[in-house]
């Protein structure tokens, strides 16, 4: 019998960990006395929220890596990373508005915790339509690692501008320096929440990485066959040849 | 002259040939005053909300006529393969940056001329004062510097004109959000203190994407 490769293992685990986290955060953690049943959307919020800025310094680590050493491997990191900078960025988003809505009467306000993710994930937007118009190849891979950077060192000056602008969004509730304080069982089920929120996005990144590299893996082979073709008279020899040399 | 001698060859180069074509200055603010007149019709303005809401129609034109211009700046130079030319110049990548920024500044800057006088006087905002031209030179910089590194990036993309935008006006939007407040404190009279607290973060923007700029900007012209 087959045994089963570590990545099935590992979405498997993923899946139980977030059937786990929905039980904890409907049924078994005590609703919020204060701010009443949609609290519960900040246990998926807050994982989701921090991945969607720590996107934006994997992206940039990749870029930066791609700049430098001109590897191919750096760039489909910071492609994949941006692709699921989008996905969770968009989580944020939402869920974030799910929370304002009863809470702050309204699903949207422009504070700046909420206005640099807007902004970041607009910048994440850019970056992939940059690689689908840009050029093929390493030309496209070193024009979307400029815009990496570039989106990480904005990130800061951003926040601070908008800080200065409006605030609204509450204090952190955890770690050094909160400003809020959380019951051990909602402590809890936010620490469950966050590591299976954090292994479905590492899966989901190494899931996009592994297509960038099939892509890549596909575009090399093509050019092989081409180049046996004009090698060898007769496509079908030539392919063959590729095949048997590749 | 030493080193800022090509610079200013680069950037002279661009003012020479918006002397003879004035293909920029002119889109620029004809474009500029089309979105001060569109948003005339969109908000409703009256003497309680112009000094709120002026500002921002402002820099909003400005922004957009900006990616305009800067879009302009480097089809030119694409068209004509004339970015091959100066490349093949025996000067450093970060001069061209720097000499590319500094043209587009300008244009910004002498377009403003025009907008900032006709602004006043359209909406009646009393902006024309000594604060509105620290305002205008940091922001200038920060859009040129900004728009420089995604002008010569979008130009080799398909949908180049889509591509600018998208990139471009995200990014700055600390400049927009900096220059708004000052220009509003400017408006309605306000210290210099509370003015410079907003040129502040334009400055550091400024900083930011020049020093940006100089070490990415050899990677956008590779190919």
């Amino acid at each position: 019998m087959r045994a089963f490769p570590a990545r099935t293992i590992w979405l498997a685990l993923t899946a139980g960990l977030m059937g786990l986290t929905l039980w904890l955060i409907f049924i078994w953690v005590p609703t919020e006395s204060n701010l009443g049943e949609v609290q519960r959307a900040l246990y998926f919020h807050v994982p989701v929220a921090i991945l969607a800025l720590g996107a934006i310094v994997l992206v940039a680590i990749g870029s930066v890596g791609f700049l430098i050493t001109n590897r191919p491997r750096w760039d489909w990191f910071a492609h994949a990373s941006a692709e699921t900078g989008v996905v969770v960025g968009a989580l944020a988003l939402i869920t974030g508005s799910i929370w304002a809505r009863p809470i702050w009467n309204v699903w949207w306000t422009w504070d700046a915790k909420l206005t640099t993710t807007l902004i970041l994930w607009f910048i994440f937007i850019g970056y992939l339509m940059l690689r689908a118009y840009a050029p093929p190849g390493r030309q496209g891979a070193r024009l979307a690692a400029i815009l990496g950077v570039i989106g990480a060192i904005d990130a800061p000056i951003i926040y601070y501008a908008a800080d200065l602008w409006r605030t609204a969004h509450p204090g952190r509730v955890t770690g050094p320096g909160a400003d809020g304080s959380l019951e051990s069982e909602m402590l809890l089920t936010l620490l469950v929440s966050s590591i299976a929120v954090f292994s479905a996005f590492a899966y989901m990144l190494v899931e996009r990485y592994r297509v960038r590299k099939s892509e890549a893996d596909v575009i090399e082979l093509g050019r092989r066959i081409q180049m046996a073709h004009s090698e060898v008279s007769g496509p079908a020899t030539g392919a063959l040849k590729a095949m048997s040399k590749g | 002259m030493g080193a800022l001698g090509p610079l200013l060859t680069i950037a002279r180069k661009d003012f020479l040939l918006e002397l003879r074509n004035r293909d920029i200055l002119v889109s620029l603010v004809v474009f500029a005053m089309l979105v001060l007149i569109i948003f005339n019709f969109a908000i409703e303005l009256t003497a309680v909300n112009l000094d709120a809401l002026g500002p921002g129609i402002l820099w909003v034109a400005i922004a957009f006529a900006g990616v305009i211009g800067l879009n302009r700046t480097f089809v030119l130079e694409k068209d004509h393969d004339a970015l091959d030319g100066l490349m093949l110049a025996p000067v450093s990548r970060d001069t061209i940056f720097l000499g590319k920024a500094l043209g587009s500044m300008g244009f910004i800057l002498l377009s403003e001329l025009v907008i900032f006088p006709v602004f006043a006087a359209l909406f009646g905002v009393d902006i024309l004062r000594l604060e509105t031209l620290a305002v205008a030179l940091l922001a200038s910089l920060g859009l040129a510097a900004a728009g420089t590194v995604f002008g010569a990036m979008a130009v080799s993309t398909r949908s180049r004109e889509i591509m600018l935008p998208v990139l471009f006006l995200p990014v700055i939007s600390p400049v927009l959000i900096g220059a708004v407040e000052a220009t509003a404190r400017v408006a309605s009279g306000a210290s210099w203190s509370a003015v410079s607290q907003w040129l502040q973060i334009i400055a550091v923007f400024d900083l930011v994407f020049v020093v940006a700029g100089v070490l990415l900007f050899q990677y956008v012209l590779e190919d």
